[in-house]
């Protein structure tokens, strides 16, 4: 290993401009004589729209201008495109509604857009939005999507009254009664997967610029994925071809699946930017991001696992509300679907297995994938039952896990749900965070803990996640309306330095960093002679963007491909330059050589030959040394691990400290260390804050409650543990690099672990079920309304 | 309109403000210096800190005429002569930043936190960084970055 190849723990190449605040985010991007956009929002869950009257607003002091849903209907735009489609067992297709870029007849959720004001300064916007008078006719609204099936519930969509988009099912519901019926006994639980706001703590923003001239539009955006909004925008809303669209998404602060998805507010502003022709900008105050980002989760589940006389699982039956909100966010319906129950039989050998979900509108934000995408959602459940068939077996929660994990010599591995496992050894895993958590000492801990009157908790999660979807047909035959593949060019420069350009995207996951390593490791140049390059598509070929742990697995590979025809390359201009066969040229650590001799040229020699081609086969090569590739992986690639937590709870007051948590993670090759730790530190931060904090309340009605940081809790510093971590190794065969994937599995595997351990806290109660977020108060009540009250022993 | 002069890391500029101008508007839009940011709009997040006459403050907790005659210390003012702090250099040393976005204020309260109390243990770290938010990193390497920074500056 090189000290800047794969393996090595290499500091990252883009914390210098961050550190010195030299970043440059769309919030820090200005275009001449731009004007400022602020959006009329709707306050009301559901309404009618009588009249949008502007006139006065039009006229205010520094007004560029004012659009309404009217106008936009006027110039005949279309709507934010959904990018998944789901087929309903009936064959019939999802409800699929449109989604105005400002709403025209009805307003569907707190933060629907009404009108954007456009002036010289945005507090002159701001105070121009005030003289727009709405006329809404109330309507009731429904929150819940329990609440939205009831008969008699309101209409989010007048031609869909019973509210749902989709009903959706997945494996053999047959085997998996027959399974039931069989069983010795059976495990449920009945949870709810808590809805987030995403809060990547960049809000969105966006600045568009027309110009007359050339026909041509700019949009910097926050984007995970510039390609794909250049793409969707392009395509459905303004019929813009792609070589008149030029999309930026410079250093984005976050993402977290939020940035993912084309927002009203990006198409809004291209709508103003060629009206008015003046740039436009727009930032969100973090009031505005709480009601117009896409929000993830929102599922209430049911679960049901037989096992035989030894524990081991014969059949599982699962049932599912999902909650989509108002509209379709881009990929909402592939999330509670083909993301989520694909995932449901986790690491085990469960030989039936029947996923029954329903979709459901509601007069909320739209609901889209947020760290981890439906995953969470089934290793939470999965966890959940499978920790709850322990204790109806009467067995360790270790022990049930141990005996029903797949095996590592049965990868790989087809599931009863459509997946088929690369590769894994789950008892590895397992072992390690056990070995690291001293789990056998645990019962001294918690009897130390009791002595103090602390109830404490042990909390199991072993979790397996699918990472960077694929391929491309099988995804489309599943709904998907995208490719999933990704491209890379490998440029190298005529005196030997490297720019890669990359279609995925790095909003923080050092992909400057982890992709120049690659290249340091197949060159053999050094790491600050290669320059990453991603987020514009004016220089960038093409690419899918940055989620579902793709970048790495996806994007990596389609370097390493690009690489390959480098180095296939170089290879006839070596056998040329050194007057050998090219069978008998080898390429190693940057040389070529020729085989059995001494005789050898630098990768650098072979790029300035092939750009000063003075002595080089040009009858039967090309000058330049660039090279592109396009890689559509033949599967997913699925890390998986075991997350142990340890808690301890005041029961006077409820509140709780995570005492420890131990982290062992199998997220195939490692590239950089320093970068996958961090990557699952803040995962499990953000599984954590799941579990234990973070919920978006609404009034039954649809009224935003959470709507800033003083009421949505965020993990603050010292809400969160030190975490111990340690990593075991199976390398993924779906790809050369042998990479899993590593942005989600933090996500993924911490909510069940921690509620597992406060559940197992208080076990000493009867305690069977807590729901998310384990706030001190909801603690606090399940200790009061506890089947056998008593205090710690 | 006011005008408002003060130094920022150590130039003294003036600009015209309006009354209504928080402090964190003068440096990124009247000064263009846009290395602090903005994050929520409630004073919760800790994106936008910067050091007044020595002390960490949310610059968008402050008018701009708050800050008049005032000396202001922001990220870009940090490194010397191409050196970094050494706060800065734990947060890189320690991998204690990801997507960047609250580490101009995180950096800026650490120091703030280091310079009051150079021997802060963890808890006490933890908790006076209670007021900066980051949604990547799950902070574990962030209180590594301040606990090094601490040692070399307190040595």
């Amino acid at each position: 290993m090189s000290e800047t190849g794969i393996g090595a723990r290499v500091l990252r190449k883009e914390d210098k401009r961050f550190l010195t605040g030299r970043g440059k985010y769309t919030d820090d991007v200005n275009m001449p004589d731009q004007a400022h956009a602020f959006f009329l929002r709707s306050p009301h869950p559901h309404a009618r729209i009588k009249s949008v009257d502007a006139a006065a607003a039009k006229t205010a002091v520094g007004v560029v201008g004012v659009l309404t849903g009217a106008d936009v209907t006027a110039a005949g735009l279309g709507g934010l495109p959904c990018g998944w489609g789901i087929t309903q067992p009936d064959g019939s297709p999802m409800f699929e509604p449109p989604h105005p870029i400002i709403a025209t007849d009805k307003v569907r959720y707190v933060g629907d857009p009404v009108a954007v004001v456009f002036a010289e300064t945005l507090a002159q916007a701001k105070d121009a939005a005030e003289q727009i008078v709405v006329d809404y006719e109330e309507l009731p609204g429904v929150a819940k999507a329990v609440d939205a099936l009831k008969a008699g519930a309101p209409a989010v969509f007048d031609d869909k009254p019973d509210n749902i988009c989709f009903d959706w099912e997945l494996g053999d519901g047959a085997a998996a009664d027959a399974a039931m019926a069989g069983a010795h006994k059976i495990a449920k639980v009945e949870v709810v997967n808590n809805r987030l706001i995403p809060n990547a703590m960049e809000p969105r923003a966006a600045v568009a610029g027309y110009d007359d001239s050339s026909d041509e539009t700019t949009l910097y955006t926050t984007s995970q994925n510039p390609h794909v909004i250049r793409l969707l925008l392009g395509a459905f809303v303004f019929a813009m071809p792609e070589h008149k669209f030029r999309v930026v998404a410079p250093d984005v602060g976050g993402g977290f699946g939020s940035k993912i998805f084309p927002y009203n507010e990006e198409a809004v502003l291209i709508f103003g930017a060629k009206t008015f022709l003046r740039p436009m900008k727009w930032v969100a105050e973090r009031s505005e991001s709480f009601m117009s980002d896409a929000h993830g989760r929102d599922h209430v589940s049911t679960a049901e696992i037989g096992m035989d006389e030894n524990g081991k699982f014969v059949g599982l039956r699962t049932n599912t509300v999902a909650n989509l909100g108002a509209y379709l966010s881009t990929f909402g319906p592939g999330i509670p679907t083909w993301f989520y129950a694909t995932l449901l039989s986790g690491m085990y050998v469960i030989p039936a297995i029947n996923a029954k979900v329903r979709a459901v509108f509601t007069n909320t934000v739209p609901v889209d994938a947020y760290r981890g995408a439906g995953r969470p959602e089934a290793s939470y459940l999965i966890e959940r039952v499978v920790n709850e068939a322990a204790s109806v077996m009467g067995m360790d929660p270790t022990e049930i896990r141990r005996i029903n994990f797949i095996k590592p010599e049965q990868f790989p591995y087809e599931t009863p749900v459509g997946m088929t496992y690369d590769s894994g050894n789950y008892v590895a895993t397992l072992d390690l965070a056990m070995k690291h958590a001293d789990y056998a000492g645990f019962e001294q801990r918690r009897q130390e803990a009791a002595s103090r009157g602390k109830y404490r908790g042990v909390g199991i999660s072993t979790f397996v996640e699918a990472c960077g979807a694929a391929p491309s047909a099988v995804a489309g035959a599943l709904g998907a309306r995208a490719g999933l593949y990704e491209s890379a060019e490998v440029r190298f420069h005529a005196t030997g330095s490297v720019s890669v350009f990359t279609g995925t995207h790095s909003h923080g996951q050092g992909h400057e960093t982890t992709f120049a390593q690659l290249v340091c490791e197949r060159f053999g140049i050094p790491i600050e002679n290669i320059d990453i390059v991603h987020g514009d598509t004016s220089r960038i070929q093409f690419g899918m963007g940055s989620y579902g742990s793709r970048s790495l697995p996806v994007g990596g590979t389609a370097i390493v491909k690009a690489m390959d025809k480098v180095v296939e390359k170089g290879r006839k201009i070596a056998a040329h330059l050194m007057e050998a066969s090219v069978d008998d040229i080898e390429f190693e650590a940057g040389n070529f050589k020729v085989a059995g001799t001494d005789k050898t040229v630098n990768i650098g020699e072979i790029a300035f030959a092939a750009h000063v081609p003075h002595n080089y086969p040009l009858e039967e090569l090309e000058p330049g040394l660039d090279e592109q590739a396009f890689w559509d992986p033949p599967n997913f690639t699925f890390p998986g691990g075991c997350y142990i937590c340890e808690v301890e709870i005041d029961p006077d007051t409820g509140s709780l400290e995570i005492v420890q948590f131990t982290a062992a993670d199998d997220v195939g090759v490692i590239v950089n260390p320093m970068i996958v730790e961090g990557q699952i530190q803040g995962g499990i931060a953000q599984g954590v804050g799941q579990a234990l904090l973070e919920g978006c309340a609404y009034e039954d009605n649809g009224q935003l409650v959470t709507g800033s940081y003083m009421d949505y809790c965020m993990p603050r510093a010292d809400n969160l543990p030190s975490i111990v971590f340690d990593v075991s190794v199976t390398p993924s065969p779906t790809n050369p690099l042998g990479v899993k994937g590593c942005g989600e599995v933090g996500a993924i595997g911490s909510p069940p672990a921690v509620i597992n351990a406060i559940i197992d806290a208080l076990k000493p109660l009867g305690v069977t079920h807590i729901d998310m977020p384990a706030t001190p108060k909801r603690i606090w009540e399940t200790i009061q309304n506890a089947p056998t009250p008593k205090a710690a022993e | 309109m006011p005008t408002v002069s003060m130094t920022v890391n150590g130039k003294a500029v003036t600009g015209e403000v309006e009354e209504r101008t928080l402090l964190v508007q003068f440096l990124r839009e009247n000064l263009r210096m846009t290395g602090t940011h903005v994050g929520c709009d409630t004073s919760q997040c800790g994106a936008c800190v910067v050091h007044v006459n020595g002390d960490s403050v949310k610059s968008c907790t402050m008018l701009a005429v708050q800050a008049q005659d005032a000396s202001v210390t922001t990220i870009e003012g940090l490194a010397k002569d191409g050196e970094l702090h050494p706060m800065q250099q734990a947060f890189m040393d320690n991998h204690g930043l990801q997507c960047g976005f609250c580490t101009p204020g995180m950096v800026m309260s650490a120091i703030d936190l280091v310079n009051k109390n150079p021997n802060a243990d963890e808890k006490t770290i933890r908790s006076q960084l209670e007021g900066n938010i980051c949604r990547c990193t799950g902070y574990h390497n962030i209180i590594k970055a301040v606990q090094q920074a601490a040692k070399v500056m307190g040595g």
